[in-house]
């Protein structure tokens, strides 16, 4: 096994879920096919290995920028579930296509990218990725079965979970009802703002630019890239003071609308969120998704009722 | 491919301190900018952010900046023959030729100003393109005005209507912006259109008393400011529902902009 793998790394750089010291599964490089961590799901997805948490996009001196290099010139290989395959298309339609143009960073890593599938014999107890349709995949080049990478068989996905979700149908004359739901204001007091849910989505890609600079008394430094959560308080404050979104509830209903309701409306595909669960797993707090998702659900239901009975 | 996210070196041409907190940088630059678009400056030490355009002329553009937080060296520390990187220009703009020919209106509050100050240059220079040009403009005090000169300039030429938050001083009357819409003659003007730029609340209450004074919500236009972090359509910040500030915007009607929830 530890063969296969030094025979694939002379082409690929190769990422799988595996054990970190401090307990954590995360996504990582591999030298054997028995480190991958199959029988629990990741902690973080895989959007690091090609959205990473920190990079530096370029370097800067007195007069001129120089745009930073990859360090490895190898494909990518991902050991990887159908939700996270199918999360790296979100991805990609917010990297390459919004704004009518294709982010260099992200798309010199993406290019790189190929997958095997992890196959999930039994979901896990927060999964709903059959509620979003990403329980099934047809993006990868192997699947991991036995100990090996099979390249013939045919793949095993799951096809019910324990937790299903019931994503509303929001008419866009109801949207400015469901912004002003009291409910929101519920998480004024319970979320804290941490955006550890934002981190260990597959799926969340908005990022910070910060400036590094060398020495106090120079401007040689570098520009990087951060990942950025909007679950955090600084996420939209201004220069000046301004803040559109100082209250927890308010950066809850943001995120949770962009996963089920606006990212879909903007690009006409399918919704941001892939169900992965892992944002419920992750919360300090203990504020599931699903449950969220599912509360506004019966609100909408309710709202058309409302509407409906005036009609 | 190319790196739409490299910024280019330009050189400062002038600083003009306009208060203690905001300074206007004019930078060489030939780019064709149009009223109410933005640059990404890049704020050593600080990072990136967008900067609406105040003023442009031949071979330059002017930023009017604010300092910001604990920002001790950074691009304050900068003076003339220095460089500085920017990219753009980004986003939509005013659309000053429907406004030709017609009355216009703009309600600014604080720094927003900036946004609208080239525009109103251009019709201060140009007063035949336009049938009448009202002013209100608003700052916290007297130590917060901004474009003293253009101000004094502006009075030959347009109505205006100076105020500030919490005092009275020679020129300025004391109130909100919002006190001074009903003052607009709206009833005889024959076709006319309103620009709204400043903080959130600002835009949001001038809207309301505009409504209020019979203005239908189709003649208002706002610039929306919004963090952001790329400006291109990625980093997420200026996003408000199923738009982003930085691609559809900063200009927006208000018939669209009154149903974007934050």
């Amino acid at each position: 096994m530890e063969e296969m793998i030094s025979k694939l790394k002379e082409k690929y750089r190769v990422f799988a879920p595996k054990r970190f010291p401090n307990g954590s599964i995360r996504y990582g490089e591999i030298d054997s096919l028995s480190e991958i961590v199959v029988d629990e799901k990741s902690h973080f997805s895989p959007k690091e290995v090609y959205l990473p948490i920190v990079q530096t996009v370029f370097y800067f001196e007195n007069s001129h920028c120089a745009e930073s290099k990859l360090e490895d010139d190898r494909e990518i290989l991902i050991f990887a579930r159908a939700c996270d395959i199918n999360a790296i298309e979100r991805l990609d339609t917010i990297f390459l296509k919004n704004g009518g143009n294709e982010d260099f960073y992200y798309k010199r890593l993406r290019d790189k990218v190929n997958f095997v599938l992890i196959e999930c014999k039994d979901s896990f107890d927060s999964c709903f990725c059959v509620s979003m349709g990403t329980n099934r995949t047809d993006n990868f080049k192997g699947i991991l079965r036995d100990g090996k990478i099979d390249m013939e068989s045919e793949p095993i996905f799951v096809s019910e979970n324990k937790k299903s979700v019931t994503v509303p149908d929001i008419d866009e004359s109801l949207v400015k009802d469901v912004f002003e739901l009291e409910y929101w204001r519920s998480f004024d007091e319970n979320c804290a703002g941490c955006g550890g849910c934002t981190a260990v989505c597959p799926t969340c890609s908005c990022f910070d630019t910060i400036d590094v600079i060398y020495s106090e008394t120079s401007l040689d430094g570098e520009r990087r890239r951060v990942w950025g959560s909007c679950m955090r308080e600084d996420f939209t404050a201004m220069a000046g003071g301004h803040n559109v979104r100082k209250r927890a509830g308010d950066r809850m209903r943001f995120k949770v609308m962009h996963k089920i309701y606006d990212f879909r409306q903007r690009f006409g595909e399918t919704h941001m969120c892939v169900g992965c669960g892992r944002c419920g797993e992750r919360c300090p707090r203990d504020i599931r998704f699903s449950d969220i998702v599912n509360t506004l659900a019966d609100k909408v239901k309710q709202l058309k009722a409302e509407g409906g009975a005036g009609v | 491919m190319k790196n739409i996210l490299m910024p280019t070196p330009h050189k400062i041409l002038n600083v003009t301190h306009e208060t203690n907190a905001e300074y206007t940088f004019r930078v060489e630059c030939d780019a064709k900018v149009e009223h109410g678009q933005f640059y990404v400056l890049s704020i050593p030490k600080i990072g990136e952010a967008p900067i609406s355009v105040s003023s442009m002329g031949n071979g330059w553009l002017e930023f009017t900046i604010r300092k910001v937080g604990r920002l001790t060296g950074g691009i304050f520390g900068m003076d003339a023959g220095d460089t500085i990187f920017m990219r753009g220009p980004y986003g939509n703009s005013f659309p000053v030729e429907d406004f030709k020919g017609k009355d216009l209106v703009v309600i600014a509050g604080g720094t927003g100003l900036a946004a609208v100050r080239s525009m109103l240059q251009h019709f201060y220079a140009n007063p035949e393109e336009i049938n009448s040009l009202t002013l209100i403009t608003g700052f916290r005090n007297i130590d917060c005005v901004l474009f003293r000169d253009d101000l004094e300039k502006f009075k030959q030429r347009f109505e205006t209507f100076y105020c500030l938050d919490n005092m009275e001083a020679e020129g300025f009357n004391k109130g909100f912006v919002t006190e001074y819409i009903k003052e607009v003659p709206f009833a005889t003007f024959s076709d006319y259109n309103i620009v709204i730029v400043g903080p959130p609340a600002m835009i949001n209450f001038s809207a309301k008393e505009c409504l209020k004074n019979g203005v239908d919500e189709s003649r208002i236009w706002v610039s929306l400011e919004r963090k952001m972090s790329c400006s291109v359509g990625k980093c997420g910040h200026c996003k408000i529902g199923g738009i982003y500030v930085c691609q559809e915007g900063p200009v927006f009607n208000y018939v669209q902009a009154k149903n974007l929830i934050d």
